[in-house]
């Protein structure tokens, strides 16, 4: 049969829907009373149920390891979406949701829970009188990764007739570059790529899609953004708080496995990437890898001139005295986890050779911010009055995530009067001004897609590698260094290390 | 966490000018951001309302109740019958107190009350209040159609003038809502008429919505899809006034699947006819029902010449499905979604105003060839 004779024709009654129609799916949600499925999972599906949005058919399975009922799992998910969805409930659409909702108990690694669960979705197909696509949510602990897509496989619950199988992973996907290739290869062995929907949430932030939008929808830009006009680039991602409950987590992870391996070089990524021939998920994913692939993973003597790693100490955060990360409940006296990192890194390709990229990331630092910042070459003579002029700096253009989402430009302007004595000022643009409609929550974008099978927000196999190809000799240089990990005190601006990692005349941006 | 609370600025005038409501709207904006630099005027559109003067409180709850689609600047003009000075209350007000290092949302509100007279020629008091560069929105409940067509029409090209210079119409997008008129060709003559020159979102086409994209939903599958070309009976039930959203969804279907319209004929309250379709005659009918609270669509039935049924009623929770397979077995189930209510019809029409719907006007004129 030909690729033509193949294809439907498109369904004409969708053009011009803002919510396009998803093919009748059943959701396994694996850790289904976890925290993330009570945050994230089952509040995001409430709220595209809310909106009509899920697919005609639906159904949900949960799984884990408490011996619940279906009648106590939808007790639960109910709760659940009460206590976190972002909007109030309509009562009749939350009973509806779950009012069907399937709970199979048993641990991850337990062959009868696949046989149940094959069962669950057969009756599922039974009920709907068609196949539903089956898409299976990861929402576990890392390790349990491979063993779920393994037995998934040794039941025969990878593919299926007139149905998709889908299977999402949450991050972290590995935690070195060993380990990520070996759990590509292991879930490549079950799952074919375009089945594999890799989970970093950052994508679908709308905030991170506009990136996208403001690079490849104006024009105006791109003359500019090339190693001839751009100076430098930071992008930060500071956070005030510290790491809460989650020590356990955080003391073996870290601020560059937690954030810059995946949240920052995506954003790397779509900063730098060139413009792809479509949106669609290979396309703009092809782009990414190049730029990743265009980083000079670092030598392990070279990891010390282009990283800082620093842990915060005891300090003063809104007013209220914090403790240092060593004396935060759960974290061993002796840890040596950095609660900072910023890096320098540079992309070899023809566009961006010799600029500068720094990347930093803390816990504890003055306030929350995510942002991009451009930093263009200086003008090459500066004609103005420099007595009386205040902080003539280049231009910058800084792409603000969180959290006031913008854009703005910092620009020279003539102070007013009869010298002609510049200042800089702020061209600035806020996305809640502009638009009605609320953002969705990035999960709910995200769920969606996966049930859809567009691709395009999720990281595809070879782009984890090369994400972990980056962080990895950092990783294996800090493990081994000796000495002090240096401090920054909580409530600051991050440790003075990281001024040396800057080139130049550049300074970091307040944050 | 902020203190929520609305906190306004207000400037009233009576016997004033344009020119001085929109210098008192500017420094209103500009002392909210100099007493806080976390109020940020909205820029997102302008809603220009022509209302009743006696009717304005309604209008004005209805307004309120959209919620977060609240134009960003709303100038409500309010007609007194011989009126022939302009007085003018403007009020800058935020939902809430920015928190530090965040920003709140300022919305303009500016009343005019004006007298008939103005009508005519509304854009030249309405162009110094509206933001430049943003699109700008009517909506006229209450008929003043000669206003209307003043914010819509090119300047230089009103009836009866002849002005040099043709500039671009003040209002880019005509929020309406067909089942306000009790004769359906007037309504959809009147839509295909602004529809020549402004772009129109309808209320009566966005009650449709849901039922548009379960329909979608429901032939989707590629199986599916194929009974399209089946199809040969579409019902459609909906409140007594509403019939228009029945029009506009047959229309639709006309539209997209490429079926030729013929006029319906009145049996009783019944609509009934047919479309050509590819393979033959569709029976099309559009019937009122007596119990419905809100106003919109009750039903649609789709039969296939296979003997096929897809039914979607309005049911708790979202709208009930009811298919009927070839071989007679019969399934029912939910398609989940909340009803928006009639708040959130109009909070939807004001945010259809900044996106484009192509298959709208194909739809409506589909619509209009139905009722001959």
């Amino acid at each position: 049969m030909s690729t033509a004779e193949a294809r439907p024709d498109p369904n004409p009654l969708a053009e011009g829907l803002e919510r396009l129609p998803v093919h009748a799916t059943a959701l396994v949600i694996f850790g289904a009373t976890g925290d993330l499925a009570r945050r994230k999972l089952l509040p995001a599906l409430y709220n595209l149920a809310h909106e009509g949005a899920l697919p005609e058919r639906f159904g949900l399975v949960g799984n884990a390891r408490g011996d619940l009922s279906d009648a106590d799992f939808r007790d639960q998910a109910i709760a659940a979406v009460r206590e976190f969805s972002r909007r109030e409930p309509d009562e009749q659409v939350l009973a509806k949701l779950f009012e069907h909702a399937r709970y199979v108990p048993g641990s991850f690694d337990e062959g009868g829970v696949y046989e149940r669960l094959g069962e669950v979705l057969s009756e599922l197909d039974e009920v709907a009188g068609r196949p539903l696509s089956r898409c299976f949510y990861l929402s576990t602990a890392p390790g349990f990764f491979p063993v779920i897509v393994e037995t998934l496989g040794d039941h025969g619950l990878q593919d299926r007739e007139g149905g998709e199988v889908r299977v999402v992973i949450e991050k972290p996907f590995g935690t070195t570059l060993a380990e990520a290739r070996e759990l590509n290869e292991r879930v490549l062995a079950v799952f074919d790529e375009q089945q594999v929907f890799r989970i970093d949430h950052y994508l679908g932030k709308e905030t991170v899609q506009n990136v996208l939008a403001f690079r490849f929808a104006n024009g105006m830009f791109e003359p500019l953004w090339n190693r001839n006009y751009i100076d430098h680039v930071q992008i930060t991602a500071a956070e005030d708080i510290g790491i809460g409950s989650r020590a356990g987590y955080y003391d073996s992870s870290g601020a560059l496995r937690d954030l810059v391996q995946n949240h920052m070089l995506q954003l790397l990524t779509l900063l730098c990437m060139e413009p792809p021939i479509a949106f669609s998920a290979d396309a703009v994913r092809d782009e990414k890898v190049k730029v990743l692939r265009a980083i000079r993973a670092p030598a392990e003597e070279q990891v010390a001139e282009m990283s800082v790693r620093a842990q915060y100490a005891a300090g003063t955060v809104a007013g209220q005295d914090v403790p240092g990360y060593l004396a935060e409940e759960g974290v061993p006296g002796d840890s040596t986890t950095e609660t900072y990192a910023a890096l320098r890194l540079e992309v070899d390709n023809w566009r961006w050779a010799g600029v500068p990229m720094y990347l930093r990331t803390g816990k504890r630092l003055a306030r929350k911010v995510t942002e991009i910042a451009v930093t263009l070459k200086p003008v090459p003579h500066l004609a103005f009055d420099r007595e009386g002029s205040v902080g003539v700096r280049p231009n910058q253009l800084i792409l603000t995530m969180q959290p006031n989402e913008g854009v703005s430009l910092t620009l020279g302007a003539k102070i007013p009067g009869t010298r002609m004595r510049i200042r800089p000022v702020n061209m600035e643009f806020l996305y809640g001004t502009a638009f009605l409609s609320q953002s969705p929550e990035a999960y709910e974008r995200l769920i969606m897609d996966a049930m859809r099978g567009d691709a395009t927000l999720f990281t595809r196999n070879d782009e984890v590698e090369a994400q972990w190809r980056i962080c990895d000799p950092i990783e294996s240089a800090w493990a081994t260094a000796r000495g002090q990990l240096p401090l920054y005190a909580a409530g600051s601006q991050g440790p003075a290390e990281a001024e040396e990692l800057l080139a130049g005349d550049a300074t970091w941006r307040a944050i | 966490m902020g203190t929520v609370s609305v906190t306004d600025s207000v400037w009233s005038a009576q016997d004033t000018s344009p020119g001085a409501i929109e210098a008192a709207l500017r420094k209103l904006v500009a002392e909210r951001h100099a007493e806080n630099e976390g109020y940020v005027p909205a820029r997102a559109l302008n809603l220009v309302c022509i209302v009743d003067r006696e009717y304005s409180g309604e209008i004005a709850n209805r307004l309120h109740g959209v919620g977060r689609f609240h134009a960003s600047r709303t100038v409500v003009c309010s007609v007194e019958p011989g009126r022939s000075t302009i007085d003018a209350r403007a009020t800058v007000a935020s939902e809430c107190d920015p928190r530090p290092g965040q920003f709140a949302v300022l919305r303009e509100t500016v009343v005019v009350s004006i007298g008939e007279r103005h009508l005519d020629d509304l854009d030249s008091i309405v162009d110094p209040l509206v933001v430049t560069d943003l699109a700008t929105v009517v909506w006229s409940p209450h008929g003043h159609s000669e206003a209307v067509n003043a914010l819509t029409k090119a300047s230089g090209a009103k009836a009866g003038k002849n002005m040099p210079g043709v500039g671009a119409a003040l209002a880019q997008v005509v929020l309406l809502d067909s089942a306000d008129e009790p004769d359906h060709a007037v309504a959809l003559d009147r839509s295909c008429a602004l529809a020549e020159r402004a772009y129109v979102v309808d209320l009566a086409w966005l009650r449709s919505t849901p039922w548009r994209e379960r329909v979608a939903s429901a032939f989707d599958p590629a199986d599916r899809r194929a009974e399209l070309h089946t199809l040969s009976k579409v019902s459609v039930r909906h409140r007594a006034d509403s019939a228009v959203s029945g029009l506009l969804l047959l229309g639709w279907l006309c539209a997209r699947l490429g079926w030729r319209p013929e006029a319906l004929m009145h049996h009783g309250d019944l609509l009934r006819g047919h479309a050509r379709g590819r393979r033959g005659e569709v029976e099309l009918r559009l019937e009122p029902v007596g119990d419905m609270s809100v106003p919109g669509l009750a039903g649609i039935e789709l039969t296939s010449d296979r003997g096929t049924v897809l039914g979607l009623e309005r049911g708790e929770g979202g709208l009930t499905v009811r298919r009927r397979e070839v071989h007679g077995t019969e399934q029912t189930w939910t398609v989940l979604g909340a009803s928006r209510g009639e708040p959130g019809i109009l909070g939807e029409g004001i945010r259809q105003a900044l996106l484009r719907d192509p298959t709208f006007r194909p739809a409506l004129t589909a619509g209009r060839e139905l009722l001959g």
